[in-house]
């Protein structure tokens, strides 16, 4: 595989609290290619914020490694080169919290160039204007504050200033889970024209799946601080392998029965997201599998490459491993 | 054009009377707003007001000693036939200035400190702090104020000093605990990602959301301040005769209570209407600071 944009490798990210010690993300590796949006999915809990924030710089990760254009930057991100903190920035879930509610829209709008030294006065004055007018509100927010703005507007904002220096990759943690419903589509929209006007890359750390298959050019699916199944958006969802990922596609709401027909196969999802801080033996998943054997509950499965960029984390799937069902088998070879 | 059309003044003016329309919300804290006034004219034009400006100092009349209140003298004569209400206004400046100064004193280190220490939440910068804090908190301010006081030469200036050395902690420690809760904010992470710098997010992301609660607690401690000042007065470590402190003139006209009852009754209620004032006001300057909800 050719160098990506962003790598991470073997990421690990350890809370230690009075509970135990929380593994948040364990050994996570992933690739973003440049211009593309890898969706990564989980139920809470799973590890995706963690991982978003520990690539952003918010945590040091305990080990592994992140690089960005092969340059590691796995320091926190007061260690970081400014020129990196320019290139990478990142969208939160609630624009509730992550605008201060005592300083003005020009104000927060104009925090990120002031830091960067980009322009005079004026000049970045004229920029927030045209940052606002990129996201379609009107210039006048320049003197209201956060407070006075609905939710969906206080995320454009969020999305302009994460905009404003002109960055590479843009962490969107789910920036639409907070939002009504009809202004979901409206920033969805948004992001993806704006990906393709300023060639951004996109990691999308989000719990809801059928938003993906619009979205994601890649979908990562997350359990316990592991990947389970990184797969292209159109063969993840036609031909899921892991069984969690059966689970997941099963258990989208659909309203007509086309849509019903479009879903993999019928599997009851069932118990709950096991503690992170002490996840199971084996497979993270084979409390909740249906297909678990006895060797899932002592093997951790390996990452395996199924098909081309398609790899699972199933021992179904691993070579030289007794599979647990034959039906596995004939999964792969279809 | 002129300043008043344009835009930016607009704005200000707008916003003024939009927190005027706030505050004036809760009537209690129109009455405080009256009472802080009403003393800070009557110290200000203290020699313009005062019916005998003269008698704030050393002057003696014995011919009208301990006149009961009379149109002559409104709240009375004390033991030297000096007019009381000339002192009161007089002491309102002693008042108000120990109060202004130890607050000024007072605040920047205390909320400096709480700001880092809270900032820092975790690391040994907040424990250094925190726990030099809490030794202070240990004791009674008024307490230690009084010990501070009795080492050094009774005045008002090392009165200030004494309450000031006592009064910073309660700061920190109010500043901490809403700094160490607001710098886990996704704007403070989100300021820290764009590669502010330390004192960008402490002063300008941190402090703005702390200020409200720092205003209410200072118009509370004004009262405060005032009151502590006038008892170490009052028990001879402040402000020393002929001074017309309004503690000492309390302390004085104890002694011949209840028969010239207007010596002592007239300044203490006069500490009662200062301290009240302020007190009064704190409620009205949080209902200003909150933010309006859409």
């Amino acid at each position: 595989m050719q160098q990506g944009l962003l790598e991470v490798q073997e990421l690990k990210k350890y809370f230690v609290t009075s509970q135990g010690t929380v593994r948040a993300v364990d050994e996570v590796s992933f690739v973003l290619q440049e211009g593309e949006t890898l969706g990564l999915v989980g139920e809470s809990g799973s590890g995706k914020s963690t991982t978003a924030y520990t690539v952003i710089g918010i945590y040091a990760p305990t080990a592994g490694k992140i690089l960005f254009r092969g340059q590691d930057i796995s320091a926190p991100v007061s260690k970081r080169p400014k020129a990196l903190k320019r290139a990478i920035q990142i969208v939160f879930q609630d624009p509730g919290t992550s605008l201060n509610p005592r300083r003005s829209i020009g104000q927060i709008l104009e925090l990120p160039l002031k830091v960067h030294g980009i322009g005079t006065r004026r000049d970045r004055r004229e920029r927030v204007v045209e940052l606002l007018r990129l996201v379609e509100l009107p210039e006048d927010y320049f003197y209201k504050s956060p407070h006075m703005l609905g939710g969906g507007e206080r995320q454009m904002v969020a999305i302009a200033r994460a905009l404003a220096t002109e960055p590479e990759l843009v962490i969107l943690d789910e920036p639409t889970s907070a939002l009504d419903v009809s202004i979901q589509a409206k920033i969805i929209n948004m992001l993806l024209r704006f990906q393709e006007e300023m060639g951004l890359s996109y990691l999308f750390i989000t719990h809801d799946l059928s938003l993906m298959r619009n979205v994601a050019s890649r979908v990562a699916i997350m359990y316990l601080g592991k990947i389970c199944e990184l797969a292209p958006t159109e063969e993840f969802f036609q031909q899921p392998l892991h069984p969690y990922t059966q689970m997941l596609l099963s258990s989208i709401p659909v309203v007509s029965d086309d849509e019903e027909a479009v879903k993999p196969k019928k599997v009851v999802s069932q118990g709950e997201i096991p503690s992170p801080v002490n996840p199971p033996p084996g497979c993270r998943f084979h409390t909740r599998c249906l297909e678990a054997g006895e060797g899932c509950r002592k093997a951790l499965p390996e990452m395996v490459e199924v098909n081309e960029g398609h790899l699972v984390s199933c021992l179904k799937y691993q070579p030289g491993v007794a599979s647990a069902s034959p039906r596995a088998q004939e999964e792969v070879e279809g | 054009m002129a300043f008043w059309k344009r835009p930016g003044f607009q704005r200000r003016w707008d916003s003024v009377k939009r927190g005027w329309y706030k505050f004036s919300k809760n009537p209690v804290s129109v009455v405080g707003l009256f009472f802080v006034l009403l003393v800070s004219f009557l110290a200000a034009f203290a020699p313009y007001v005062a019916p005998y400006p003269e008698h704030a100092g050393r002057f003696v009349n014995f011919s009208e000693a301990s006149q009961p209140p009379s149109l002559k003298h409104p709240f009375g004569t004390d033991v030297f036939g000096r007019d009381i209400l000339s002192r009161v206004f007089f002491g309102f400046r002693y008042s108000l200035m120990m109060g202004v100064v130890v607050l000024l004193l007072v605040v920047p280190p205390g909320v400096v400190l709480g700001l880092l220490a809270g900032y820092y939440r975790g690391t040994w910068i907040d424990t250094v702090i925190m726990r030099i804090t809490d030794v202070f908190l240990a004791v009674p301010p008024l307490i230690l104020a009084l010990a501070v006081c009795s080492v050094l030469t009774p005045s008002v200036f090392n009165a200030m000093m004494a309450v000031s050395l006592m009064w910073w902690p309660w700061y920190t420690r109010l500043v901490y605990g809403l700094a160490s809760s607001i710098r886990n904010e996704f704007f403070v992470q989100a300021a820290e990602v764009a590669g502010a710098s330390r004192s960008h997010i402490l002063f300008r992301e941190i402090l703005p959301n702390c200020v409200s609660s720092i205003f209410t607690k200072m118009s509370l401690d004004m009262g405060w301040v005032i009151l502590i000042g006038s008892s170490l007065s009052f028990v001879g470590l402040g402000a020393q005769p002929p001074t017309p402190d309004l503690g000492t003139m309390v302390a004085d006209g104890a002694k011949y209570l209840p028969d010239q009852w207007w010596i002592a009754v007239f300044p203490a209620l006069a500490i009662m209407i200062t301290v009240l004032g302020f007190n009064l006001i704190g409620d009205g300057l949080r209902d200003l600071f909150a933010l309006e909800e859409v």
